[in-house]
């Protein structure tokens, strides 16, 4: 089982890295077909986007505590703060609403 | 571009200490998460070593938990990180003549977005040194944030423990805000591949479809569709998360 992890994981990184390193290394030309531009631009958000929902509703104990800190994260990211604010906004409204949760 | 970059080593460690900051905090959450599925907390941090991925360490972290096949792993990563080879492009075009390829080879494996989001927004070409020093924060953060979270995982009290589950999805947040104000565009793909997403985890149809082939099927039809329908106008530097 561990072996098999660590493999996977090794694999993973393969793929990453050539991801990476590939472009940098060999090509030096820029795309030119619109479609591959267009889908190149959408796709870091698509696959954000589907990543998150509907995961981020069971990254907490509760779906309404992930709801809370989902909502918090969406307020702090419409006024453009960090990263990190956003994040820990999100860790705090989700807390807070467990402690509420806990009480009832 | 042909001149040697004006960016010292220690102009990129400035950059780069907040971001690795940041990459600490949210990879305290990652830890955890890998951990609280099943890792073993130096698998977890051997992952985040050898990746360096927030969205394609969660996107390979559920692949492997959910016991899905090797192909399934390759390709989410290779749909995850394919951003990461147009951020290398860029990256690329804005090197200074001193890179040679294994100095490419090099810094190629620290590119992520906000690493690409920094070093392309500099005035002048980048260097060698520059690019080390802008990396190596980042690394160091992300790496010991991983640590952290999975080894006081199992100390950390069980709300806690919860609420920074959150953590990377409100970074994952924070990128895709921004942009979806700015890009009525990038706001329906985005929301078109929520849905998507959330069809094939909810609806009984598709319950045959693991998580990691549900997130590059949500993905790449979301962004082909918006791809034909709307080509993407570029608005001075829209692709990218912006450096905060």
């Amino acid at each position: 089982m561990t072996w098999t992890v660590f493999g996977r994981i090794l694999a993973m990184a393969c793929v990453t890295y050539l991801l990476r390193m590939i472009p940098m290394v060999v090509f030096r030309k820029k795309i030119t077909s619109p479609f591959l531009i267009s889908l190149f631009a959408y796709m870091p958000y698509t696959i954000l986007g589907a990543m998150t929902i509907p995961a981020i509703f069971d990254a907490t104990g509760h779906a309404l505590s992930a709801a809370a800190g989902f909502l918090a994260a969406i307020v702090v990211a419409f006024k453009k703060e960090s990263l990190l604010l956003t994040a820990l906004v999100a860790c705090l409204a989700a807390y807070l609403a467990e402690l509420v949760l806990s009480m009832i | 571009m042909n001149n040697r970059s004006p960016y010292t080593f220690q102009n990129g460690l400035k950059d780069g200490l907040p971001i690795g900051i940041g990459y600490l905090s949210v990879s305290i959450g990652l830890g955890l998460m890998c951990v609280v599925q099943g890792l073993s907390v130096f698998a977890a941090i051997f992952m985040s070593v050898v990746n360096m991925t927030s969205a394609g360490e969660v996107a390979g972290l559920s692949v492997i938990v959910a016991g899905g096949t090797l192909t399934e792993l390759m390709i989410s990563q290779l749909i995850v990180n394919l951003r990461y080879s147009l951020m290398s492009l860029s990256v690329s075009q804005r090197l200074d003549a001193g890179m040679n390829t294994w100095k490419r080879m090099i810094i190629s494996f620290g590119i992520t977005d906000e690493v690409f989001a920094v070093s392309t927004s500099k005035k002048e070409a980048v260097g060698f040194f520059y690019m080390l020093g802008l990396i190596l924060p980042c690394m160091l953060g992300w790496t010991l944030g991983t640590s952290l979270g999975a080894v006081a995982g199992n100390i950390m009290p069980m709300m806690i423990r919860n609420a920074l589950g959150l953590a990377i999805y409100g970074m994952f947040i924070a990128i895709l805000v921004p942009p979806m104000r700015k890009n009525a565009a990038v706001l329906a793909a985005t929301l078109f591949a929520a849905a998507i997403s959330c069809c094939i985890h909810y609806l009984p149809c598709f319950s045959s479809i693991g998580a990691g082939f549900s997130i590059i099927i949500s993905g790449v039809v979301a962004a082909a569709v918006l791809a034909v329908l709307v080509p993407y106008q570029e608005k001075e530097e829209e692709g990218v998360a912006e450096k905060k």
